[in-house]
């Protein structure tokens, strides 16, 4: 286990709403490490409308998820927060008043005086394919990512998919396996033009095959698979393999939230509305994992409830000092932290 | 006002009022029908509102546009008359469309 790392909040979520937390804590002097389980900053923002116009953040018209990310890092980085991406929070543990651990499945541990839950819609996670019986098979010979290449060498592989991470899967794993098969259902790849072209080249070689179709049924015992079927437009193949690896993008699962102690109603949390904290004291929720009479799923209603966290959480962090509300507009201070006085 | 039929997997049939400019997935949204998730809320980033339109409303519908034949991908047991449903508008041309919601979106 790696050494703990010790921080004031730990914020899990890196979508707008988590960045906007980090400014208003750091007007606070309260330092924070964020948690996302994407491997980019943005959340919702970054993967699923990165390109598509936001027309409701308040004085800004139009900006696009992409550029409401870049805006917000330019705007908290004057706090300097420490980002771990492609990492999921476990475990949340209450140790004492205002410490929490808090254990990733990256096995970092952080402790921390407050967590602020910004998981919007929970965390993104590999889509499954709707194979009947395909569990049993999951984490044996059904994987949803590559940890070890060295895994796959000299089996039958079966890579279904045709975006980035099927085809890069394809090119990377192809030297490993025995055979590989990669599944489409269709002749057109939506992947870097490149890969496609490599890919093609590896199968007009015959070092590896292709199929157009949509994988159905599963053969195997225990988990350890021996065969696929492939719907294709003129029937139905059987393709011997040892392993699949589906790639369908993502989709936003509630994940390990709900084991960590708090009060849950329908996959949200509950908070009180004047700081935005959930039944345990020192674990607030902010943005659309939260709910309260009124509530709006606008990153707006976010960014507010970031705001009133930050005046609770200061107890937390300074339990023996007195909070004096400042402006950005006039107050010294404030704007040393911005670095702009 | 035009209507559309939803039948979801298990045969169960709702005709709805679809307000005009609109798109199908904002109606069975509105409808509470069932099998449409609509995760990202219709920027045809998610492919969870997925729709097999009937095939003799095809012709009317339209197949997918190239950005959502990529999308389509993303989603499962696809077939050929497939449509993601944030990407087909409400317009006086498919009063009377005809769409079945699948058993799974991916979640």
């Amino acid at each position: 286990m790696s050494e703990t790392i010790k921080t004031d909040v730990l914020i899990i979520g890196a979508g707008p709403v988590g960045l906007f937390a980090v400014f208003e804590l750091g007007l606070l002097d309260i330092k924070s490490h964020l948690v996302d389980i994407l491997d980019k900053i943005g959340g919702q923002c970054a993967e699923l409308y990165p390109e598509k116009p936001i027309y409701d953040i308040p004085g800004i018209p139009l900006i696009t998820g992409h550029g409401l990310t870049d805006a917000l890092l330019e705007q908290i980085k004057p706090f300097k927060p420490i980002f771990h991406l492609g990492e999921m929070v476990l475990k949340v543990e209450k140790l004492g008043d205002a410490q929490f651990r808090v254990t990733t499945d990256g096995d970092k541990v952080f402790e921390c005086k407050c967590v602020v839950v910004a998981a919007g819609g929970g965390s993104f996670q590999p889509k499954r394919p709707p194979i009947q019986g395909i569990e049993p098979y999951e984490e044996k010979s059904v994987f949803y990512a590559v940890r070890k290449m060295e895994a796959f060498r000299g089996k039958k592989l079966l890579i279904v998919g045709g975006g980035d991470s099927a085809l890069d899967w394809t090119l990377n794993l192809q030297p490993f396996a025995e055979r590989l098969t990669l599944v489409h259902r269709r002749d057109e790849f939506r992947g870097a033009p490149d890969s496609v072209n490599k890919m093609r080249a590896l199968v007009a070689s015959g070092e590896m095959d292709m199929k157009i179709g949509q994988v159905t049924a599963l053969e195997g015992d225990d988990g350890v698979l021996t065969a696929a079927s492939i719907k294709t437009k003129d029937g139905v193949d059987r393709i011997e393999c040892d392993a699949m690896l589906p790639f369908f993008g993502l989709t936003m699962k509630l994940g390990p939230v709900a084991d960590w102690g708090l009060t849950m109603e329908e996959e949200l949390i509950p908070v009180d509305t004047a700081a935005f904290e959930t039944n345990i004291p020192g674990i607030f929720a902010i943005g659309d994992i939260n709910t309260y009479p009124g509530k709006l799923k606008l990153i707006l209603s976010g960014f507010h409830e970031g705001a009133l966290m930050a005046q609770k959480a200061y107890h937390y962090v300074y339990p023996d000092k007195r909070l004096v509300f400042q402006y950005t507009t006039s107050s010294t201070s404030l704007q040393k932290k911005l670095g702009v006085a | 006002m035009p209507k559309i039929t939803f039948i979801e997997h298990d045969g169960t049939k709702h005709t709805v009022d679809a307000e005009l400019g609109s798109t199908v997935m904002e109606t069975a949204l509105r409808n509470d029908i069932g099998g449409i998730v609509a995760e990202c809320g219709g920027s045809c980033t998610c492919a969870t509102c997925l729709v097999h339109v009937d095939e003799a409303w095809f012709a009317k519908t339209g197949g997918p546009s190239a950005e959502e034949n990529d999308m389509l991908d993303s989603a499962f047991e696809v077939k050929p008359t497939s449509r993601l449903s944030c990407q087909i508008k409400v317009s006086e041309e498919i009063d009377g469309l005809v769409v079945y919601t699948p058993s799974y979106q991916g979640r």
